[in-house]
């Protein structure tokens, strides 16, 4: 991790430069327009979360089977930036709902999964902070339950909001057409979200590391 | 299923909570026959060695040693030939004496009818054993959690601070109890800060303070002497 | 073993619960008084809002529920028994089976009462589907027992765990909810729909079974320092 820090870092700060200019680039979708723009970031936000939560819940496992303190510091930047992403998808998807249909929230199925997420994993988080001596493993069965439910939510959600008879228009934040060169802008953003996940990943696994040292040496000055 | 032991070895064991150190770098060991002193201020680690030796806290590091295999390798049959009484006595308030005796036998796998009559007599509860248990003083619930404790037969009994709320009588009841138990083999260890109790009733000593441990010897008279002079050595704080 | 054990602190339980009557009462006195509390918000003009029996259930239930799921393991930290369950040879998830089984025939004791008592409040015939409507309320209620059973033993040790409990108990069964809802909503209307409450039905089973075996796993691990 550490020696692949700075080129990652170098690209995902290029990439993210050059994104404004491929996403202006882009066609206009034919119904939104410039408002659909923000889907750019906004779906690629989805994939940043997605790694997150895995590695949040992988982690979380390790750590709790193993008692593993690395596998927990990837577990706990895991939860926060799942929290984070899962923030910045809320955000944008309010954003884009606003601007495209004039209100701020209608339930549609990824945005009620980000905020069912969000829930979840800042659960994780305060049960982290106020859950006591031995939190970190509270917190670790919080991460892989997480983890677990997240494929039932997006099922559940997903099925209720598209399949479940309903007497108003289904209103969803998809882009319909996805021609060739939109579909590559969209790549283009997603591998810059997932450098900038694994940039910031990382930095939060060191900060844990210097804390867990700062431990070490405090306990070796007692003996 | 069945596994029993000697002799329990904790080398070199510590447990840390973050930056805090609860145990630091503790070893001794217990044999049958011991009724080993855990002495030391409140605070000092007592009960957290007592968590550790009843398996139901990991050390950070070090290992605790039951015969000549850890808690790992043997699970739950190990648990069989433990014992615990910690200080909150771990009774159902709401149940009876008798129902109380009669759920931790089952649990421990022994027929209820051999045991619970037995252990009330020992605990001189026979007269209330139809009675909810929060109804009882500290001293009847501590007599009768100390024979729940022992329904079992335990070869490794833990005992955090047994005498609390005991009175001359019952601590006297309590001191013949353990003694037998150590001459018919069990090995005891015993946390307290009531010297006056513990001089003459333990064989060995070990002392604890600041998580560490200061001294293990044999028992001898003049506790309380040496005692003070080990805890407030090289100008301790005690709290 | 794990059976016997699991009985025995189901048994146990019970036995308290007999002599102090103290969750079974307050538990449904409270789902009961939560039912009132909708009829007022959801009944216009003597008429209910159509469509809220199904969430009005599921929604006392579940409250009902989190309460009971406090008590249970409140109840093992007088006298710390939790510890003394922990410490002896039984294996440690048959406790967690033991618990489960209280809390779900708790929730369901709670559901016989509800589920009548909504069809008359708010007009709704409820039995066309009586399996149908028994099977997801009883796999709705194994599963968000099952994750609830096992928070709230996790949240023994912490301070805060009133308050914590349903913050991270309810994000966390949302499938059950949804599909509770919407399973039950199902079967009440006009003609049932039943390939819907199926469909509903079988993702509460799917859920029940990957949270169940995941909570007997990490139970252990969560309980131990």
């Amino acid at each position: 991790m550490k020696k692949a820090f700075l080129p990652i870092a170098i690209v995902a700060a290029a990439m993210f430069a050059y994104a404004p200019i491929a996403i202006d680039n882009a066609p206009y979708q034919s119904t939104m327009l410039l408002i659909q723009k923000i889907f750019y970031f906004h779906v690629p936000s989805w994939v940043a979360l997605t790694c997150a939560l895995t590695v949040c819940g992988v982690a979380s496992a390790i750590y709790l089977f193993k008692g593993s303190p690395e596998a927990d510091r990837y577990a706990v930047a895991g939860a926060e930036l799942t929290a984070l992403f899962g923030l910045f998808g809320l955000a944008s998807g309010m954003l884009w709902a606003r601007k495209a249909w004039g209100i701020w929230w209608e339930w549609d199925a990824r945005l009620t999964m980000a905020f069912m997420l969000e829930l979840i994993f800042v659960g994780y988080l305060l049960v982290r902070k106020f859950g006591g001596p031995g939190a970190e493993k509270l917190a670790a069965g919080m991460g892989i339950f997480g983890a677990a439910t997240a494929p039932f939510i997006y099922k559940s959600v997903d099925w209720w909001r598209t399949i479940h008879p309903k007497t108003s228009v289904v209103r969803t934040l998809d882009s319909p057409d996805n021609s060739p060169p939109m579909f590559h802008v969209l790549v283009f953003c997603m591998v810059a979200f997932v450098l900038l996940f694994l940039v910031l990943l990382s930095l939060r696994v060191r900060l844990e590391q210097q804390r867990a040292a700062l431990d070490r040496l405090y306990l070796e000055e007692e003996d | 299923m069945s596994f029993d032991f000697d002799r329990v070895e904790i080398d070199d064991v510590s447990r840390n909570y973050g930056r805090r150190r609860a145990v630091s770098h503790v070893s001794f060991a217990v044999q049958r026959g011991d009724i080993l002193g855990l002495l030391g201020p409140n605070g000092a680690g007592q009960s957290t060695l007592i968590g550790m030796l009843a398996t139901l806290v990991a050390p950070t590091s070090g290992t605790i040693r039951y015969g000549a295999s850890m808690e790992k390798s043997v699970g739950p049959a190990l648990r069989a030939r433990i014992g615990l009484l910690a200080h909150e006595l771990h009774l159902y308030g709401d149940l009876s004496a008798e129902q109380n005796l009669e759920f931790f036998s089952r649990m421990y796998g022994l027929d209820p009818s051999r045991t619970v009559s037995a252990a009330l007599d020992r605990a001189d509860l026979a007269e209330r054993r139809a009675d909810a248990v929060g109804g009882f003083s500290r001293g009847m619930r501590q007599r009768l959690a100390l024979e729940r404790t022992l329904l079992h037969d335990p070869t490794l009994v833990l005992l955090d601070e047994p005498f609390t709320g005991l009175d001359d009588h019952a601590v006297t009841k309590v001191s013949e109890r353990l003694r037998g138990l150590a001459a018919s083999g069990s090995m005891i260890v015993l946390a307290t800060h009531d010297l006056d109790l513990a001089d003459g009733l333990v064989t060995r000593v070990a002392v604890v303070r600041n998580g560490r441990l200061v001294t293990d010897e044999t028992g001898a008279a003049g506790l309380r002497e040496r005692y003070r002079s080990l805890v407030h050595a090289g100008g301790g704080d005690v709290h | 073993m794990f059976i016997r054990t699991a009985l025995l602190v189901l048994k146990k339980d019970f036995a308290i619960e007999l002599k102090t009557g103290e969750m079974f009462y307050t538990t449904l006195l409270f789902a009961v008084a939560t039912v009132m509390i909708f009829s007022f918000s959801f009944v216009k003009d003597g008429v209910p809002i159509e469509g809220t029996a199904a969430g009005i259930v599921w929604i006392a239930v579940l409250f009902a529920g989190n309460l009971a799921l406090g008590r249970t393991f409140e109840r093992e930290r007088y006298g710390e028994t939790i510890r003394a369950l922990l410490l002896s040879p039984a294996p440690r998830a048959a406790v967690y089976v033991g618990k489960l089984l209280g809390i779900v025939l708790l929730m369901v004791a709670a559901e016989v009462l509800l589920v009548p008592m909504v069809a008359v409040l708010f007009q709704q015939p409820m039995f066309a589907q009586p399996a149908l409507l028994i099977a997801v309320f009883l796999c709705g209620t194994i599963g968000f027992a099952a994750v609830g059973t096992l928070f709230a033993a996790m949240l023994l040790r912490v301070g805060t765990r009133a308050i914590l409990l349903p913050i991270v108990l309810y994000p966390m069964t949302v499938p059950v909810i949804i599909a509770g809802v919407l399973g039950t909503s199902a079967l009440l209307e006009e003609t049932p729909n039943i390939p819907m409450a199926r469909f509903w039905l079988a993702l509460l089973v799917a859920y029940d079974v990957v949270f169940v075996v995941l909570s007997l796993w990490t139970f252990e691990p969560l309980m131990t320092e």
